[in-house]
């Protein structure tokens, strides 16, 4: 069974098509890079998924269980409650972290357990601590996140996502705001998901990273998607369009 | 009239001053989040309601407005309150007023948040009221610790308008000391007294704001 669908997404802002007709079936496990360049569409169809966007039209479908649902040409969203159960079923890691300020990094992490899961407040403690050891924050518990640098911030904002045990991670950017030598750290902790099957879908520039961690990548301009395929299929792509987007960026880097 | 002699009868203002205080502050900090609230409501009918409320209540005298507030139930409603009801329309004047300004506080720091911090919540699958008050609501207070600080010091102040519904507050009772005995005096403990006021209210909002401060 697929973990996460989408069918024929479509999103326009006003006047401007944002998502043309966009599909994707992630399973279990699956790692699936999205990549573009700026305004392709990559972070709304994340909002979209994570239902912080509606979509004008399209399905959403989660462990087969409807989000929304197109009729007549018209995304119907379901109700609180089902959205609700929906929610549980992801988690989003940030570009710019959105930590809570006013707590320490414990509770940051306990906080979404204890007051949405109702995780007994000793074991949502526990699986805290246990995840901070995982990601080497152990230090870091009663920090609060301005004491903290943007590769530990992220880190603790990958943790408090991980601690509602989602079955699917979107990562929206995660290391855009961050420099070289902290873009590493944060790249490290995602790649230990991977190799835990930890089913994820990154929007990201990093394309050596999307290259070695990817099982699919996908590559979008101006709201649909120019190639879906595995690594070397897009990495060797003969679109000409795909080349140069690649060619550019790791001359960047 | 000896000083002692005098002194206890602006002591017995001082007390009336002090209700006149916390009574305000006590219904007009969460009165002036609902309408902050209502002043940003996705209804346009509320939104303009609470928008003309505000513009009225920070566009007119506060002085006027206790009148108002005193002569209304008799004027427009017929209804006839005993003298207690002075001291009833002081603090129903002085709240409403007050709740205006405050509430235009709430909305700055409200809307001073980063959306990320609503975005975030959701994700998380937070609901609106949990997100508002455990994630929001407690960096807003943060935020305008400052503007308030002002606000409420200007009440300690505004208190001495009670004169005009002739609730015998502190600066009611030097005026009347000092116009009969003919020394200024009481209206210079007045004057000692609402600075004295005003240092201890700057002392514990400075108290507050460092307890918030344990975070940026």
């Amino acid at each position: 069974m697929n973990l996460l669908e989408i069918n024929h997404m479509k999103k326009s802002f006003g006047d401007l098509e944002v998502i043309r007709d966009f599909s994707l079936s992630v399973r279990e496990g699956e790692v699936v890079s999205i990549i573009g360049p700026s305004g392709s569409g990559k972070s709304t169809i994340l909002r979209c998924a994570t239902l912080l966007e509606q979509m004008d039209d399209g399905d959403l479908i989660y462990m087969g269980e409807y989000a929304a649902k197109s009729v007549n040409g018209k995304s119907v969203y379901m109700g609180k409650g089902v959205l609700k159960k929906i929610r549980s079923y992801f988690g989003l890691v940030f570009q710019n972290f959105n930590l809570f300020p006013h707590y320490n990094v414990l509770k940051n992490i306990m906080d979404a357990p204890v007051t949405v899961g109702k995780v007994p407040k000793e074991e949502a403690k526990e699986r805290a601590l246990k995840l901070l050891d995982q990601l080497g924050l152990s230090e870091k518990g009663q920090a609060y996140p301005y004491q903290l640098s943007g590769g530990q911030q992220q880190r603790v904002s990958i943790a408090r996502a991980l601690a509602l045990q989602p079955k699917i991670l979107f990562f929206d950017e995660p290391t855009s705001a961050l420099d070289p030598e902290l873009t590493g750290e944060v790249l490290r902790v995602i790649k230990e998901l991977a190799a835990q099957k930890m089913t994820m879908i990154i929007v990201t520039h990093e394309m050596q990273f999307a290259k070695e961690l990817s099982d699919r990548i996908i590559f979008m301009e101006n709201g649909v998607v120019v190639q879906e395929g595995t690594p070397d299929e897009v990495f060797h792509s003969e679109n000409e369009r795909i080349r140069e987007f690649i060619g550019k960026i790791e001359a960047v880097y | 009239m000896d000083v002692i002699t005098m002194l206890k009868q602006l002591a017995e203002g001082m007390i009336v001053t002090g209700q006149i205080f916390f009574l305000t502050l006590l219904f007009s900090l969460p009165l002036g989040l609902i309408i902050a609230f209502g002043r940003m409501s996705k209804n346009g009918l509320i939104r303009t309601v609470s928008k003309i409320y505000i513009s009225i209540m920070r566009g007119t005298p506060l002085m006027l407005q206790l009148i108002v507030v005193y002569f209304a139930p008799y004027y427009v409603f017929g209804v006839r309150f005993g003298s207690g009801y002075r001291m009833v329309a002081v603090i129903l004047g002085f709240v409403l007023n007050y709740a205006a300004y405050f509430a235009e506080i709430y909305r700055a720091g409200i809307q001073a948040i980063p959306v990320g911090q609503h975005e975030a919540a959701q994700v998380l699958g937070f609901s609106k009221g949990q997100t508002f008050f455990r994630i929001i609501l407690p960096q807003v207070i943060k935020r305008i610790l400052p503007p308030v600080t002002n606000e409420v010091i200007t009440l300690v102040k505004d208190t001495s308008l009670a004169f005009v519904l002739t609730v015998a507050e502190m600066f009611t009772l030097a005026k009347q000391i000092a116009a009969a005995q003919t020394t200024v005096i009481p209206l210079m403990v007045a004057g000692l007294f609402y600075y004295i006021f005003n240092l201890l209210v700057a002392f514990v909002m400075e108290l507050i704001e460092k307890k918030l401060g344990y975070y940026r």
